[in-house]
């Protein structure tokens, strides 16, 4: 585990931290939904069908966000609930919140001083892609952009302070 | 192990049937498994059910985790019944925090079937 300071680059970004988002991104999904997720061999669009958000605040502000198409939503609450694809119905939005929720809390503990200092808003999660997000980010979000089952997957983190 | 009656308290209902299903993967047979979105719809399950565990999320609406398991010193049917924390909040300070306020253990999300047999046979067997 390393401090905030250690992770910062020397230009003061944060692109040090997209490992340590990138681990626990699949520590998510290797523990809960029991599959690994792979990297992209080349940049593939992503239908934003659904977007789950959670807020941090404290010493760390900003949002993570996890973004995927209606198909891979339906298979990873499939594989979260173990239970058939056409049985999910209404826990998409839960299964997805929980993810990202679980996600920021694993980014955050692998952290040190941050796991006490920061803390998370309940999830929100965003059904439909026509929709544009404002945010108040100093700076371009840190984005990985992995494959679940061979569908795109984007964990961004927008950094507010 | 008898098999024992469980409360599962979390606002995420997916949640809820995670930790059932890894509890169950984890050997504790369950005659029942009550369910509550916050600590304050826990309190109420628990005015008219004893159980024999209480596992419980930390950040929830309404009432969070550590003020429920607070309160469950004035519940009747709680005396005694260990509470273990799965929450995704896993610094120490929350750890501590949660250990004096009466959990007697804590996961932290993401979990596997197998760290919550690790965190509640021992608990529920009175070792911890």
């Amino acid at each position: 585990m390393k401090s905030m300071s250690e992770l910062l680059a020397a230009d003061g970004s944060h692109e040090n931290w997209l490992p340590l988002l990138e681990v626990a991104t699949r520590e998510v999904f290797e523990l809960m939904l029991g599959c690994q997720l792979t990297v992209p061999e080349t940049a593939q669009e992503v239908n934003r069908d659904v977007t789950s958000m959670v807020g941090l605040a404290g010493q760390l502000c900003g949002v993570l966000r996890v973004c995927c198409d209606n198909k891979a939503a339906a298979l990873m609450t499939s594989r979260m609930l173990n239970v058939p694809l056409d049985k999910v119905g209404s826990d998409v939005a839960d299964a997805l919140g929980e993810i990202c929720n679980m996600v920021a809390g694993n980014f955050k503990n692998k952290i040190t001083g941050l796991g006490d200092g920061c803390m998370l808003s309940p999830p929100t999660v965003v059904t439909g892609s026509d929709y544009d997000l404002h945010s108040l980010a100093v700076s371009p979000a840190l984005e990985v952009r992995l494959l679940f089952e061979g569908l795109p997957v984007i964990i961004a983190l927008e950094i507010h302070s | 192990m008898n098999s024992i009656r469980a409360l599962i308290v979390d606002d995420s209902s997916v949640m809820r049937k995670i930790v059932e299903r890894s509890l169950r993967q984890a050997g504790v047979e369950m005659t029942e498994v009550f369910q509550a979105g916050n600590g304050a719809e826990a309190l109420s399950v628990l005015q008219d059910t004893a159980v024999d565990l209480i596992l419980c999320d930390i950040n929830m609406p309404v009432m969070d985790g550590l003020e429920f398991v607070k309160q469950l010193s004035g519940v009747a049917n709680a005396k005694g019944v260990p509470v273990v924390m799965i929450t995704t909040e896993g610094s120490e300070a929350h750890v501590v925090q949660a250990i004096s306020c009466g959990a007697r253990g804590y996961i932290r999300k993401p979990f596997t079937a197998e760290q919550v047999k690790e965190h509640v046979i021992p608990v529920l067997a009175g070792k911890s």
